[in-house]
């Protein structure tokens, strides 16, 4: 039988781009935490060295777009509108978490909240801030 | 770029495109994902990350992954910021916002040009559009805030260590 944890890592692993960034999903109830392990291509500062603003907007964005798909029921990854990144600290060279939380699904458009963090939850490295478009408003309404 | 040695102007013989260059050469993540910087010009530059199927972000479509072209823009952005410099120093992002207008045209490359329009003492601003056929009709928009020398008082290794309490 398909649980919603299988379900939720085989959608993580038919994502090429998840792979290319190693990620891995846990689910706890209907709680996301996506994992990206440490791994030297995803240095962008390698002086410090520091991960790269890039992969960890990319981590925080895919975990809002799994925890919205989880949330609304969609079998469809949504389509982001937009994400608002703001970055805290600088990503050390380890393993990487992150949670999002669904704050509103409307009719066309859901409103999703992410953070990353390392080693302490309560010491945020990003948060992200998305619109997206909900699953049943993508389809065409003719 | 580290804090080892006082920074110093860019040698004149080397070609500013060169330098640029070495940034995102130096970069492993923008080694991975194969970004190269095309033209650049005193705070504007040009370049593209070539289509590859590792990069999908949904396999059903064959559409590169958002967490791409978040990428993308951000490393440009950054390129855009210490193109604009006399003397170069490291950069870290503060904020980006990105907004998706439409997905990419599946296996095409994805093009993209900063322009950092405002360089400060501590704080660049600057804007960048990414797009796979033309500028004027573009994938995604974006608009991001650098501090500006980030290692500021951090030696070389500073992540390594154990963090102060």
């Amino acid at each position: 039988m398909s649980t919603p944890q299988i379900r939720v890592a085989e959608a993580i692993a038919r994502i090429p781009y998840a792979r290319f960034l190693g990620l891995r999903a846990e689910l706890k109830g209907d709680e996301l935490t996506l994992v990206m392990p440490f791994a030297p291509h995803l240095i962008g500062n390698p002086v410090l060295p520091a991960l790269h603003g890039g992969v960890v907007g990319a981590l925080m964005e895919v975990t809002a777009l799994t925890q919205l798909a989880i949330a609304s029921k969609a079998e469809k990854f949504p389509k982001t509108i937009d994400v608002n990144i703001e970055y805290l600290r600088s990503g050390r060279p380890l393993d990487t978490y992150a949670r999002a939380r669904v704050v509103k699904i409307g009719r066309r458009i859901a409103n999703v909240q992410a953070e990353a963090w390392q080693n302490e939850r309560s010491q945020p490295i990003a948060s992200l801030h998305g619109h997206f478009m909900t699953p049943e408003a993508d389809e065409p309404s003719v | 770029m580290s804090d080892e040695k006082p920074p110093q102007e860019y040698q004149s013989g080397e070609s500013a495109l060169e330098r640029v260059q070495a940034m995102t050469r130096f970069t492993p993540l923008a080694q991975a994902l194969g970004i190269e910087i095309t033209r650049f010009e005193r705070g504007r530059v040009w370049g593209k990350v070539p289509h590859r199927e590792e990069l999908v972000g949904d396999p059903e479509t064959g559409v590169i992954a958002g967490g791409v072209i978040t990428t993308l823009l951000d490393h440009l952005c950054g390129t855009a910021a210490v193109s604009g410099m006399k003397i170069p120093v490291p950069v870290a992002t503060i904020d980006l916002r990105i907004d998706y207008m439409r997905p990419a045209t599946p296996g095409q490359d994805i093009h993209a040009e900063a322009h950092c329009y405002k360089l400060g003492k501590s704080v660049a601003f600057v804007r960048a559009v990414a797009y796979d056929d033309t500028p004027d009709n573009p994938v995604a928009h974006a608009v991001a805030a650098f501090m500006v020398n980030s290692n500021n008082g951090r030696k070389m290794g500073a992540n390594l260590r154990k963090p102060k309490s």
